[in-house]
């Protein structure tokens, strides 16, 4: 390996970490996030769909299989946000300086926000 | 590493860092900021998500009281913003995923437009699950 | 030639420094016929052989191959010798040298910055080892060609760069051209330098600035697309980082 002692003097991000969880999110966002919000957000609240009953959507989360299903909607989708904020905290307002903070606290928030809610699916 | 190095040896070069606010001026650059801005709406729904089922392992009480919520005029208001966004999330997110994405299929590279109408025939099948899955329960 | 028969004029707001003169940039404003035929440099050429030879600015081929002429047209990153005057009539029309790139004079920008980073990626065939002459040429399909000809395709023009806001406010991110350059070697079936080139474009200052703006794309003249290249890159580099920490043993090319 010739180059390797040229390779010493880099250093190699960690952001592939990051992006890697943006990417999952954003697919993940893009497929659920629109319908869900539709329905749960629009159409039933103004009675263009019929509101399923409270033992309807009991019965749903009951099975482990649905929370799992919103487990990774919820986390990967705040992986996701936290990665684009950050980077539009960074663009949109020349924030660069403020790497560690910034950083900090976005993805201090998703992972928080991915524990409580692995916590209370979990405990449903 | 800036132009401080270059401008020292040529102290007549010009140069000036671009306004803060430097997206405002053209329109391909605020569609930019617009379209990084949609994770806020993702950010949102994902909370209001998570609020939905905490209601239902309340007990129907709980769930009343936030499906009453979810009848409000500011909840209304926040949602149909927040859909605006994700649709635009999902639009400019599958429009542009060929382009990371080189798949071969054998010695064959597959072109951008399947790539694009998979991509969109995998949010049609998605969209009709969940809607199929919330009108049959 | 018939510039008496010209009717109507167009005016140019040419950007102005001189550092032996001024400290910040003006404006001067040139009438100039406005000729069918005639692109923003042939302007720029009559302002200078008919008005004021004092302008500067570069040009060479005037067909779009050198890529020395790019400047700033109403804002927008293009090649002078490729845009038509009356595609801008009544005008004026504001000539800017390139942006986010320091100005040495006029609308000469100072290209050090970009051929230094060109350099970086190393934009030439990496081989492992050198084949003996008599093994004869380093052959290659139609096929291999086609996975990077798009991107061998780049004139170096930096109007890409131009058009870059996150180079504008990092000038260290290495930036479209020369990351679309980096993939066109390492997507040519004869180099091996893409572990090379992965080391140094992986940091922070690489591919990881990019936040897929998109623009550099928009502006290419020679539909190079360096916004792709450089998310496939991100696609690469992620897939090589997660090899790298769940199979450290996993030994590199
Ligand atoms: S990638 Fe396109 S815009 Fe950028 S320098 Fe090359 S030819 Fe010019
Ligand atoms: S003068 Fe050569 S590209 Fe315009």
């Amino acid at each position: 390996m010739p180059h390797q002692t040229s390779l010493k003097t880099v250093k190699r991000s960690n952001e592939p970490f990051w992006w890697a969880l943006f990417s999952a999110g954003g697919v993940i966002a893009a497929l659920c996030v629109p319908v869900l919000l539709f329905m749960t957000g629009l159409a039933i609240p103004l009675g263009w769909m019929d509101a399923p009953g409270y033992e309807a959507m009991y019965t749903l989360f009951e099975n482990p299989l649905s929370r799992l299903v919103i487990l990774v909607i919820v986390s990967l989708s705040a992986f996701h946000w936290a990665h684009r904020f950050r980077f539009t905290l960074y663009d949109g307002l020349h924030l660069k300086h403020l790497n560690a903070p910034v950083a900090f606290f976005c993805y201090g928030c998703a992972i928080l926000f991915s524990a409580y809610a692995a916590y209370s699916l979990y405990s449903f | 590493m800036s132009y401080g190095r270059y401008k020292k040896n040529h102290p007549w070069l010009y140069h000036k860092k671009p306004p803060l606010l430097w997206w405002v001026k053209k329109w391909a650059y605020v569609r930019f900021i617009l379209r990084e801005l949609t994770s806020l709406g993702v950010a949102f729904y994902v909370v209001v998500l998570l609020t939905y089922v905490n209601a239902v392992s309340q007990g129907p009480e709980a769930f009343a009281v936030f499906s009453d919520w979810l009848k409000s005029p500011l909840s209304l208001g926040l949602h149909g913003i927040a859909f605006i966004f994700v649709l635009f999330h999902s639009i400019t997110w599958f429009n542009l995923a060929p382009k990371a994405m080189v798949v071969h299929l054998g010695k064959k590279r597959i072109p951008g437009r399947i790539i694009l109408i998979m991509n969109y025939s995998m949010w049609f099948v998605v969209t009709a699950g969940f809607f199929w899955l919330l009108t049959t329960v | 030639m018939n510039h008496a028969n010209t009717t109507t004029t167009i005016d140019l707001e040419v950007y102005r420094y001189r550092p032996e003169l001024e400290t910040e940039p003006t404006f001067d404003t040139f009438t100039v016929p406005l000729r069918s035929d005639w692109v923003i440099l042939d302007a720029l050429n009559y302002i200078k052989d008919e008005i004021d030879g004092t302008l500067s600015y570069r040009w060479s081929c005037q067909m779009g191959v050198c890529g020395s002429c790019g400047m700033m047209a109403n804002g927008e990153p293009i090649l002078t010798c490729a845009s038509f005057l009356k595609n801008y009539a009544p005008g004026p029309i504001r000539v800017e040298p390139l942006a986010n790139f320091p100005v040495a004079r006029d609308l000469i920008i100072s290209m050090d910055d970009f051929m230094e980073k060109l350099n970086r990626i190393k934009p030439w065939i990496i081989v492992e080892e050198e084949k003996p002459l008599e093994e004869g040429e380093y052959l290659q399909t139609p096929e291999q060609l086609d996975e990077y000809k798009q991107f061998s395709m780049c004139i170096n023009c930096m109007l890409c760069y131009s058009a870059c806001p996150i180079y504008g406010m990092e000038p260290s991110f290495i930036g479209p051209a020369a990351l679309a350059l980096a993939q066109r070697y390492n997507l040519d079936s004869r180099d091996h330098g893409n572990q090379q080139r992965l080391d140094i474009l992986s940091t922070d200052d690489g591919i990881w600035q990019c936040t897929f703006v998109g623009e550099c794309s928009e502006v290419c003249p020679e539909n190079v697309d360096p916004a792709g290249a450089i998310q496939q890159y991100k696609v690469a580099s992620t897939n090589d980082w997660w090899k790298s920490k769940l199979m450290p043993w996993g030994n590199k090319k």
